[in-house]
């Protein structure tokens, strides 16, 4: 097992600083990642999440503690908003992770076109962004990431900016895309309901300073997305987490 | 085509045509008032000019050649000044964007040397830079660097945050943050300085041949004022009206042939 984490936070701890004063966003944390896992990050908003993931995404270096990262690990990025650049095709927008790192091979520019066929979006490849519906930009954003073939995948709320209807075949095709596509995964969000969905292991935050709640492993975790819906303990779990987020 | 679709064609084509059939009328009304006004004595054409005598005293400079010396002169200036003013207004804008510490330092440099009027250092141009055509490339230079400049560089500083994040996430440096999101997310922006730089250019250049110069459509007009030619002076104004528009559909034109 041991053997098996590529990711390790080692008490990690991250205060703001402004003119008036310092704020302490997030309380020691620690956690390890293994290979394939899908770990959720749930806490109440404004908690500090999506700070961790900056920092585990190397973006923000400001930080106290150890973050161990396995040796020539690549970590994909995907934010909340889909970003897509409305000057710039399906395709380009897909190719800019790879343009910015060198990597614009035409091995790795027909693996992004592979991946946009298999995911329906070949016919918009030449198109712009605004032909395309939320759902779909949220897929282009998440291929645009996945071209860098990443070994961790972080997820910053990735269906937040999206409608209810679309949330959940949204949160369908980004739990198939990862689970074919075999990647490990932090997701942060606020819905319980869509972590346990998709996760393997569910991380609860206290309100701001951050500190680690509690930890759930996910019994049901070799179910695909609906089915998981329908398994006894989805409700009681969500329940426990609820309670946990006392959000009054 | 249903009816309703008709309709709204025909709704909007209507709008053209009153559009258009109005701007007409304004100007053919104005131009033939002006006429008759003149020809039954009510104006007197020796202080207000008469459009025929416009059209006859540019026939006569176009074909003695003047007109067009003239104008190439103007036209020179305006776009040796245009092209250096916007040339330096980038670079410098770029050059605080990349280094935040130096806009913060020259920031109200440059707000003081943007409100000053620039025409106030115009004698002193033409002691430094001589009677000619350098100080008025200077002249339409002063008149629009600062502006263009703290134009271009706010729509820098203003570009989405979320783009930039973005690249973030790609580990991207500054010169692909520049190069990829705040250069063509600004495309539009850059544009609509260029059309206020041009005019500004404009200003700065028929100001600087008022002052000095011996050539130039703003030669024309002090010349024509200081001998009481006043069809010299109305035929250069209207020279001037339609080269601008000219020059500002030509940046207009070639803008709209860029955008996606």
């Amino acid at each position: 097992m041991k053997d098996k984490i590529i990711l390790s936070v080692d008490n990690i701890s991250k205060k703001y600083q402004d003119l008036e004063n310092e704020v302490l966003a997030i309380d020691d944390i620690s956690f390890n990642l293994s290979k394939g896992e899908f770990i959720s990050i749930i806490g109440p908003s404004g908690c500090g999440k999506s700070t961790l993931l900056s920092i585990l995404a190397g973006t923000d270096k400001d930080y106290k503690g150890n973050l161990i990262i396995k040796n020539n690990t690549n970590i994909g990025y995907m934010l909340q908003n889909d970003c897509l650049f409305p000057w710039r095709t399906i395709l380009d927008n897909c190719l800019l992770g790879l343009e910015i790192n060198n990597r614009l091979t035409k091995e790795n520019i027909n693996y992004v076109k592979e991946l946009l066929k298999k995911y329906e979006l070949a016919d918009f490849m030449n198109k712009y962004p605004d032909n395309l519906s939320g759902g779909m930009r949220q897929r282009v954003a998440l291929i645009r990431t996945l071209a860098l073939k990443p070994d961790i995948l972080l997820l910053d709320e990735p269906l937040s900016a999206l409608d209810s209807q679309t949330r959940l075949t949204i949160g369908e095709d980004i739990f198939n895309i990862i689970k074919n596509e075999n990647i490990t995964a932090i997701m942060v969000t606020h819905d319980i309901g869509e972590a346990l969905s998709i996760s393997d292991r569910i991380i609860v935050l206290t309100k701001r300073p951050a500190k680690i709640k509690n930890i759930y492993q996910i019994p049901f975790n070799n179910l695909d997305y609906y089915s998981r819906r329908l398994d006894s303990s989805f409700n009681k779990l969500l329940d426990q987490i609820w309670r946990d987020l006392d959000v009054s | 085509m249903s009816p309703e679709r008709k309709k709204y064609l025909k709704k909007i084509k209507n709008e053209k045509i009153l559009v258009f059939t109005f701007r007409s009328l304004i100007i053919i009304s104005f131009i033939l008032t002006w006429e008759l006004l003149v020809r039954f004595r009510i104006i007197n054409s020796f202080l207000t000019s008469s459009p025929t005598d416009i059209i006859n005293t540019t026939y006569k400079l176009l074909v003695d050649g003047t007109l067009l010396n003239h104008i190439t002169v103007t036209m020179y200036e305006i776009i040796i000044s245009f092209i250096i003013s916007f040339l330096i207004s980038f670079i410098v804008a770029t050059i605080m964007y990349f280094i935040p510490i130096i806009s913060k330092i020259i920031d109200p440099y440059l707000t003081i040397l943007n409100s000053l009027p620039k025409v106030a250092l115009g004698p002193l141009i033409i002691i430094w830079a001589g009677a000619g055509i350098k100080s008025i490339i200077i002249m339409g230079l002063l008149i629009s660097i600062f502006v263009t400049t703290i134009n271009i560089y706010t729509s820098f500083i203003n570009t989405d945050e979320k783009y930039i994040n973005l690249m973030k996430t790609f580990h991207s440096n500054k010169k692909n943050i520049f190069l990829k999101v705040i250069i063509p997310s600004n495309y539009k922006n850059i544009i609509s300085t260029l059309k206020i730089n041009l005019s500004m250019n404009f200003i700065g250049v028929i100001m600087g041949e008022l002052l000095v110069s011996k050539k130039g459509l703003g030669y024309l007009i002090t010349y024509g004022s200081s001998v009481f030619h006043i069809n010299l002076v109305i035929t250069s104004i209207v020279i001037l009206c339609i080269m601008s528009y000219l020059l500002y559909s030509l940046v207009e034109y070639l803008s709209k042939k860029n955008i996606h």
